[in-house]
């Protein structure tokens, strides 16, 4: 039996010189690229349900290998990118790890225990937004996100329960 | 009447998906909890509202699979309703039995609802068949989730002497094993499982990276630190390392986990009615993983017991998804036993 990996074309190494680079940019275009696909793929499927208690928190996702760090936070009309700062929460793990954990094939306690992802911040809150993503089935997300979209995330995700 | 049910492979569910998971996987049978402190997985943003209850029950009953709903936290008297509530809710969705601690609960789900099914929960300590008897005896339990404290013989003697189904854990988490009766989360943070339905809640627990390591405190008290290749294990007092008389180790418990897979054969001689699947807190990934991996275990165990012997793929994927990574088999064997 073979446990899920990645289809091949997502990097498990990320170039350091090209991390290196990242990292010393500035980080509000690519906050502002993440809101802006989230709010296409993502917030559809999201939006019925109860983010009352996750409104207006500071997050910040750290891709560690690729030296970058997105900064956002969720309102009622969805995902808004903000500007550098300490965050409420941060998630810091890998491409393929986000990767992973985007299409539900690992996961997060497992790559907790790994050292692979860390939460650091407001725990609460970091496993609030963790457990209710968890409850969101790839599929009726997938059903929300533009046509084209949804079937590349899910055939990706096919590819890797067949490797 | 049907023959009594043997190794029926009971899986956890912390949400819809997970219950999915585990249905398309191979359980006979999901447990899940409410979104509140009727349960002790009462983590911010999981378990099951009416809606998704529903649908779960739905989902899972269409495939002739059992839903079993975990009511196994202490009702607190200003809250007593709240704990009613959800045993009316288990009744009226039509849940296949409830899994309680609390005798007062059984009291009242005996005399309200006597048609539904009871399991005594491993909340509720029962370690004897005396004990298990005892709650057969007066409140009708059908199924006792034995306490992860006794070896396989011992588990033979309870099982010899009683009429109650027996539920073992066969893998998952573990903690110190004084189940029902632990007070570390509460001394550390005022919280414990049996009132609030945590151990170390999201609100008292922070990690942090710093230059000598991941720190991991509760409450703002350090317990542990783990340096950059050391597997990590779930925030809790029991797994936390402490300086003892000048040398700082895990004083309690390593953060391991539980993996009775290659008892299989022998729980199947003693007439084992169902291996519970520890982690209504992991994700459907993991549910799935875990699920697939001992539905085949049972399987063959059930076509061959004395041929059986754990494949090494499937403990490898075991070993994968455990805390710390590691396994252990836990009170269950005692060669000195």
């Amino acid at each position: 039996m073979k446990l899920p990996a990645l289809p091949a074309f997502i990097p498990r190494d990320f170039p350091q010189p090209l991390a290196r680079l990242v990292a010393k940019l500035p980080t509000w275009p690519a906050s502002r690229s993440f809101v802006i696909a989230a709010n296409l793929a993502a917030w559809p499927s999201l939006r019925e349900l109860d983010w009352s208690q996750v409104f207006g928190r500071r997050f910040r996702v750290h891709v560690r290998d690729a030296g970058l760090k997105l900064y956002f936070s969720l309102h009622a009309d969805g995902f808004r990118a903000e500007r550098e700062g300490p965050c409420d929460v941060t998630f810091t793990a890998t491409t393929a790890d986000f990767a992973r954990l985007a299409l539900r094939l690992e996961d997060p306690d497992t790559l907790f225990f790994n050292r692979r992802l860390l939460i650091e911040g407001d725990t609460n809150l970091g496993l609030t937004v963790k457990n209710m993503l968890d409850a969101v089935e790839l599929e009726t997300a997938a059903a929300g996100m533009p046509a084209g979209f949804g079937r590349i995330v899910l055939n990706l995700r096919r590819m890797a329960t067949q490797n | 009447m049907s023959a009594p049910p043997l190794l029926e492979l009971i899986c956890p569910a912390g949400s819809l998906p997970a219950l999915k998971a585990a249905v398309d996987n191979g359980a006979d049978g999901v447990y899940l909890g409410l979104k509140d402190n009727t349960n002790a997985r009462n983590f911010a943003g999981l378990n099951f509202d009416d809606k998704s209850l529903t649908e779960g029950i739905r989902y899972a009953q269409t495939k002739r699979r059992k839903v079993l709903m975990a009511l196994n936290t202490y009702p607190q008297p200003a809250t007593l309703p709240r704990w009613h509530k959800a045993v009316d809710t288990a009744a009226s969705l039509g849940v296949d039995a409830i899994i309680l601690a609390d005798p007062g609960l059984m009291a009242y789900a005996r005399k309200t609802h006597p048609q539904l099914r009871l399991h005594l929960s491993v909340q509720g300590s029962a370690t004897s068949y005396e004990a298990v008897n005892f709650y057969r005896e007066r409140f009708g339990i059908q199924r006792a989730v034995l306490p992860r404290v006794l070896s396989l013989a011992q588990v033979e003697n309870v099982i010899a002497n009683t009429d109650a189904e027996i539920e073992l854990f066969g893998f998952g988490g573990l903690c110190v094993m004084v189940e029902g009766r632990c007070l570390l989360s509460s001394y550390a943070c005022g919280d414990s499982p049996n009132t609030f339905g945590a151990c170390s809640p999201g609100h008292a627990v922070r990690w942090e990276q710093t230059p000598k390591g991941m720190e991991t405190r509760l409450n703002g008290v350090l317990i542990d630190r783990y340096a950059d290749n050391e597997k990590a294990g779930y925030p809790t007092l029991c797994k936390g390392r402490f300086e003892v008389q000048g040398e700082t180790y895990y004083a309690l418990e390593e953060p391991t986990s539980l993996n009775s897979m290659e008892m299989l054969p022998e729980m199947a001689r003693l007439g084992v009615a169902a291996i519970k699947i520890e982690g209504r807190q992991r994700s459907p990934a993991y549910v799935a993983q875990v699920t697939q991996v001992w539905r085949a275990a049972i399987d063959a165990v059930k076509k061959d017991r004395t041929a059986f012997k754990p494949q090494p793929a499937w403990l490898a994927a075991l070993a994968k998804v455990s805390e710390g990574s590691m396994n252990t088999l836990g009170a269950y064997y005692r060669p000195w036993k």
